[in-house]
Parts: structure tokens; C-alpha cells; sequence
């Protein structure tokens, strides 16, 4: 009976000694818990081509930083849900992040109409609020804690246009006219208000001025009414489904104007890039990236190489020149911010963002009072020497000159855009 | 702007050949919501699986699209076949098979189901193909037509009139009008009507299939642009009349000749409000569609 006794007394004494340890080691543990970073994004819809290649990118930089032992001795921690590009389900999805999944920090999905239905939200808990690739939303905000990614500048939709119109005004005959043209949506119809500021400012007369439905397939007809007005140049302001169309319609119909292109995404994509091949010759196009001498980000190409060997397996982009370098520099800026600050204080962090000159790898951030970039750097290239449909002639220098900002130029405008395009 | 000839009649055959595009997508819906009362909202989804399996083809074994397009078809026959015993079992069987809304949620978890598959299988990236014609323009006078919308015409429009007269003259397509008007006479008549019908959908599926390999020579896809033409597919079926080919035909053509009408003198904005304005005067006027009996 004695040795049951003790037997179970060492057994209480032992499950007892087990269990504090054990509560010991969850205490530790929760001391030095993850710091959670919440955000929804588009990872399926129409976003998705971009959404998941903002993912991939942010995902290298939490491994990196995490190998590294992680910020503030704590492991970094995504926690993410698919806002299936649905604006509807973006409220629902930040309460969610920040009531229930209880996250440290939360930053924006990718793309203008998935940032501004989480806005309120981050205002009233008064949180930092990284975004990725929206256009002027916080024109309306002026919410002190918005900092935004795209490089187009204090004043975003002018500034998108402006690059363009800039090259364009460099054409040998001087342009008088313009055509303007793009998407019924939130993007295209900021970037086209910024383009009739612009078109202003350099004297342009508007001769077309109209928007297309987003469920367009062919565009022959649109441009076929732009060529009836004889425009010197005919910008375009369209998402990644539309811009091929638009281009092959212009080849089709032989469009005569000094210069053609604008604000046209898509072009960055190596899918569009492929696909349009030799059709992409004399188009001035938008790009955030190009493999050009002029343009030498410190830490860029080594980016670069790690997106690239797995943008096959996870079936995004090839070539990651659009969006995944800002996604990166996105998550390198919070976390050298958290680093330096030392805590997760949101004031502090919304502090030490905007007072602060960041280095990332698509070159120095510095922000403007309403959380746009201080000195913007759209830049828009004219396509020229494409052969065949291969992306890796886009590796190197050549097929994508340089032509606005100043800074980067890497080639002259070539006018008209017939001549241009053979 | 002024309304010169060349204008006019370009928008009037970008417009046809639009509409030839616009009848193969809709024909698929035609044939199962108009004929065999299935409110298969799938459908746009079925002709984005179409148009990845043809890039599928072209990538892994360089074969054309319109090549593509006939060997997907015993695939989608198939896939229809199975997707309607699912539907019948479940559904149809239990609501005395005649209450096609209850399916409608089936048809929905379908559609994101193909979705996410499309999605795991060849990423969200945009996938397009490139053939010999895509670039090239057939000029006549002042007139262009691009290959990459003439061959998807011509090709849409010939098999509409194809499967018109194999309906018309065999006795399986005689069968599947009769499905639709009273399967239980059909019965009678010694012919199971839920194989005529699987048949059928497998056909509605078929076509889907080839709309989507169609779709790739005229634009790139990515896996969510199904659901832009949901609503298009749907206003041809009935503005044609539910279930009459021929009136899928020019009812497709009605609304590609309006769009690029609309597009070309007053502005590519109006063009839905111009097409679903058509819809709208003809329910009100004329509720079994333009060539509905």
C-alpha cells in the first residue's frame, strides 16, 4: 500500500513537474509568438495574376527575414484570405484579421478598388496601412497611416499620365491632338482624369474622349472611331485583358497617329509580352521595370532571380518586372520599420515611415504627406527591335527603351507610330 | 462624328463577326436552358476549361486550336454526360424533373469548383496562342476582317447550322425536342428521356468546348473571364427564343452589330446599355424572344 502510495505521489509529482514545464515552455512560447501580419488578396478573379505574384514575392522576403531569425526576435507570420477581386468581401475579411485572427499589422491587397473598401476599417483602429498599387485612394482619405507603393508621384493620376504625355510631346511633328481612352473602371477612370489635366497643360485638343465596357472583345470598332478623328496621339488607360486586344486591333486597322500606347497594363506581363510579340513595336507603354543599363536598383537583380526560379511552379509571371519588386520593397520597408523602432506602436511605425528615406530594391521610398511617393517615376517605354514571341529577349537591353522619366531614358522617341511599329 | 461608308460598313461586319463568336458561346446555353430547362450557369466556366485545354494542346504538342477543338469533344461529350447523371440524381429525379431552379446551386458550386481547379492546375496567369492566322487580315476594299474573328465566325456559324439540321433530321435530335416538350409522352414511346437528356447536355458541352478553344485565337484567358459573359450567353438564349437555334444565330448577331455600332458612333460605354435595352423592348413586347413561337 506504502509503495502504491508513493508510487502515485511520484506520479502527481512528476505529471505536476511535466505540466509546469510544459505551461513554462507555452509561456515562452507566447512571449515570443509570431508577429501576425494580416491582408486579403486577390487570389483568384481577376486580380489573381497579379494578387498571387504579389504573394510569392512577399512570401521570399517573410523566409528571408525569418532565416534571419526573424523581427524583434519573433517569427513573421502571414495570415491571408482570398478576396476573389471582390471589393464586397474586403470589410468583412480586415474585421475578421483584426477581431478574431487578432493580427499585428495589416497591410492592402493589390490593386485600387480592394484598397479602398479596407480604408475605413484601418482609420478607425487607427492602423498603419501599407498598400500595394492603388491610385489616389487616399485623395478622399487623407488618412495620416497610408502609404502607397506605385511610384507615380504626390499627385498619383496626373503623374501616371504624365510620364507619357512628357515622351510624347519629344515627337518631331509637335502633337496638337488627343485621343483618350480607356476602361469603365475606378483605375482607368483616375488615370484618364489625370490625362485630360496633362493634355491641358501641353495645349492638346481632345478629340475623342470615351470608355469602353469590361466585358469588350473586340476593339476594331473603338479604334476605328479614334482613327476617324485624326488624333496626333491616342492614349489608352486598360487593365491586363483588354490592352492585347487593343494593340492587335490597332495593327489590324493600320492605325495612323504620331504616338500610340499609354497607361496600359499588362505590358509588363511576360504572358502579354509573348503573346503580342513583334505587335508590341512603336507601342509606348507603362512599365515599372525595365532590363535596361539605366535602370540599376541595388538588390533588384538578385530579387529578381529568386522570383524567377519559382514563378514557373506557382504559375504566375515569368519575369516579375510589373508588381513583384514593389510587393517585396513593400514588406522590406515594415520590417526594417519594426527593426528600427523597435516595437509594434502603429503611431511610431506611421512616424518613422514617413520621416524616413527608405532603400529597397526598387531604388530610395520617400513619402509625401498623403502617403503617395515624393517624387514620382512612372515610366513608360516604346517597344522596338521585338522579334518572334521569345521573353528572353527581355532580359536583356534594347526592346524596351526607355523614354520618360529623363533620369532613365535609354533611347529616343521614334514617330510616327507606323514607322515606329515596323 | 460623320458616318462615312467605310465606318459603317466595317462596324457592320466586325459586328457579324462578333455575333458568329457570340453564337457559339450562347448555342451551349441554347440547347440546355432553352431545350432541356437546365440553368447550367456553369456554362461560361465550361468554355474558360475549353480554352485552357486547348492552350493544354498547344503548348505540350504545338496542335491548332481548331484541331484542338475536335479533340476535346468526345471529352466534353463525356464530361456533360456525367455531370448530368450527377444533376438528375440529386436534383432533378427528387423535384419530379421539373423544377430547374433547384439545380441552379449545383450549376454555381460547379462553377467555382472548375475555377479552382483551372486555378491549382495552370496558375492565374494569363494564357494565350499564338497560330499562323491570329495577325492577319483578310482586306477586301476598304473592308478588314481579321482572321483571328473570321475563323471563329465561320467555324461558330457552321456548326450552329450543323447541329440545327442533325436536330432537325435524326432521330436522337427529334427526341431531344421532344424531351423538352413532354418527356413523359416520350416515355411512352419506348425512349428513356434522362439518356436523351444527358446526351444532349453533353452536346450543350461539346459546343462549350469548342467556343472556348475559339475564344483562345481571339483573346488570351486567364481563369476567373468566364464570368463576364455570363450575362451575354444568357440575353442571346432568350432574346433568340429559348431552345430555336436559328434564332440564337441572329440573336447573337442582333447584339454583336448593335455593340459595334454603338462602339464605333457613340461611344463603346453605351454599347450594354444599347444590347440589354434590346432585351429589355423585347421581353416587354415579345416575351418568347425575337423568334420564340
Amino acid at each position: 500500500m506504502f509503495v502504491s502510495n508513493m508510487r502515485r505521489r511520484l506520479l502527481v509529482a512528476a505529471v505536476t513537474m511535466m505540466a509546469s514545464i510544459g505551461i513554462a515552455s507555452v509561456s515562452v512560447a507566447q512571449n515570443k509568438s509570431p508577429i501576425k501580419i494580416g491582408f486579403g488578396m486577390g487570389l483568384t478573379g481577376g486580380m489573381a495574376a497579379n494578387g498571387k505574384a504579389a504573394l510569392v514575392s512577399m512570401e521570399i522576403w517573410r523566409e528571408e527575414i525569418n532565416k534571419k531569425g526573424g523581427l524583434l526576435g519573433r517569427q513573421v507570420e502571414f495570415v491571408y484570405y482570398d478576396d476573389q477581386s471582390n471589393p464586397s468581401l474586403v470589410p468583412g475579411i480586415y474585421t475578421k484579421l483584426l477581431d478574431v485572427d487578432k493580427v499585428d499589422l495589416i497591410i492592402s491587397g493589390y490593386g485600387t478598388n480592394l484598397i479602398a473598401p479596407a480604408m475605413p476599417i484601418a482609420m478607425q483602429r487607427n492602423m498603419l496601412f501599407m498598400t500595394l498599387f492603388g491610385t489616389n485612394v487616399n485623395a478622399k482619405f487623407n488618412y495620416p497611416g497610408y502609404f502607397q507603393m506605385m511610384p507615380n508621384g504626390k499627385e498619383p493620376a496626373v503623374g501616371l499620365a504624365g510620364g507619357f504625355f512628357d515622351a510624347a510631346m519629344t515627337a518631331k511633328k509637335k502633337p496638337t491632338s488627343v485621343a483618350i481612352v480607356g476602361g469603365d473602371n475606378e483605375f482607368a477612370a483616375l488615370t484618364i482624369e489625370g490625362a485630360r489635366v496633362v493634355a491641358k497643360k501641353y495645349n492638346l485638343k481632345v478629340v475623342y474622349d470615351k470608355t469602353y465596357p469590361p466585358n469588350t472583345t473586340d476593339y476594331t470598332p473603338i479604334l476605328r472611331a479614334v482613327q476617324a478623328t485624326n488624333p496626333d496621339v491616342v492614349f489608352f488607360a486598360s487593365y491586363p485583358n483588354e490592352t492585347p486586344g487593343i494593340i492587335r486591333a490597332a495593327r489590324e486597322i493600320g492605325l495612323k497617329t504620331e504616338v500610340f500606347g499609354g497607361t496600359m497594363i499588362g505590358l509588363g506581363f511576360a504572358a502579354v509580352k509573348k503573346q503580342l510579340g513583334p505587335l508590341l513595336n512603336g507601342v509606348v507603354g507603362y512599365e515599372l521595370y525595365a532590363a535596361e543599363k539605366t535602370v540599376n536598383f541595388p538588390g533588384i537583380d538578385a530579387f529578381l532571380k529568386i522570383y524567377q526560379s519559382r514563378a514557373e511552379k506557382e504559375g504566375v509571371d515569368a519575369l516579375g518586372y510589373y508588381l513583384p519588386p514593389y510587393a517585396y520593397a513593400e514588406m522590406e520597408i515594415l520590417g526594417n520599420a519594426i527593426e528600427k523602432v523597435g516595437s509594434l506602436d502603429q503611431k511610431k511605425l506611421i512616424d518613422y515611415i514617413r520621416a524616413t528615406t527608405h532603400k529597397t530594391v526598387v531604388g530610395d521610398v520617400k513619402f509625401a504627406s498623403n502617403g503617395e511617393w515624393e517624387v514620382g517615376r512612372p515610366m513608360y517605354v516604346q517597344y522596338r527591335g521585338v522579334k518572334g514571341n521569345d521573353i528572353d529577349q527581355f532580359r536583356k537591353p534594347g526592346p524596351s527603351a526607355i523614354i520618360s522619366p529623363k533620369e532613365l531614358n535609354s533611347g529616343e522617341l521614334i514617330t510616327p507610330y507606323q514607322e515606329a511599329s515596323k | 462624328m460623320d458616318i462615312s461608308l467605310d465606318l459603317l460598313f466595317n462596324a457592320i461586319v466586325s459586328g457579324v463577326l462578333l455575333g458568329g463568336f457570340y453564337a457559339a458561346m450562347s448555342l451551349g446555353i441554347s440547347i440546355s436552358f432553352g431545350m432541356l430547362d437546365i440553368v447550367n450557369i456553369s456554362h461560361p466556366v465550361m468554355i474558360i476549361l475549353g480554352a485552357y485545354l486547348t492552350w493544354w494542346l498547344n503548348e505540350k504538342f504545338g496542335i491548332d486550336p481548331v484541331l484542338a477543338a475536335l479533340i476535346m469533344a468526345p471529352f466534353f461529350l463525356l464530361l456533360g454526360i456525367i455531370i448530368y447523371r450527377i444533376y438528375y440524381d440529386r436534383f432533378e429525379r427528387d423535384a419530379g424533373g421539373g423544377d430547374s431552379l433547384r439545380g441552379l446551386a449545383f450549376f454555381f458550386g460547379l462553377l467555382f469548383i472548375i475555377e479552382m481547379i483551372l486555378i491549382l492546375l495552370f496558375g492565374v496567369d494569363y494564357r494565350n496562342v499564338n497560330t499562323s492566322y491570329t495577325d492577319v487580315s483578310l482586306n477586301l476594299g476598304f473592308v478588314s476582317l481579321p482572321y483571328r474573328l473570321l475563323i471563329p465566325c465561320v467555324l461558330s456559324v457552321g456548326l450552329l447550322l450543323l447541329i440545327r439540321e442533325f436536330f432537325r433530321r435524326t432521330y436522337f435530335g427529334r427526341a431531344v425536342s421532344a424531351v423538352a416538350q413532354d418527356p413523359l409522352a416520350l416515355q411512352l414511346m419506348g425512349v428513356n428521356p434522362v439518356k436523351i437528356k444527358g446526351y444532349a447536355f453533353g452536346l450543350s458541352l461539346m459546343v462549350a468546348g469548342f467556343s472556348g478553344a475559339m475564344l483562345m485565337i481571339i483573346q488570351s484567358v486567364q481563369p476567373a473571364a468566364g464570368r463576364e459573359y455570363i450575362g451575354l450567353v444568357f440575353a442571346v438564349c432568350v432574346l433568340g427564343g429559348m431552345g430555336n437555334l436559328m434564332g440564337t444565330l441572329f440573336a447573337a448577331m442582333i447584339l454583336g452589330i448593335a455593340e459595334t455600332m454603338t462602339s464605333t458612333f457613340a461611344g463603346p460605354s453605351w454599347a450594354p446599355a444599347v444590347s440589354f435595352g434590346l432585351l429589355l423592348l423585347t421581353l416587354a413586347f415579345r416575351p418568347q424572344g425575337i423568334f420564340g413561337k
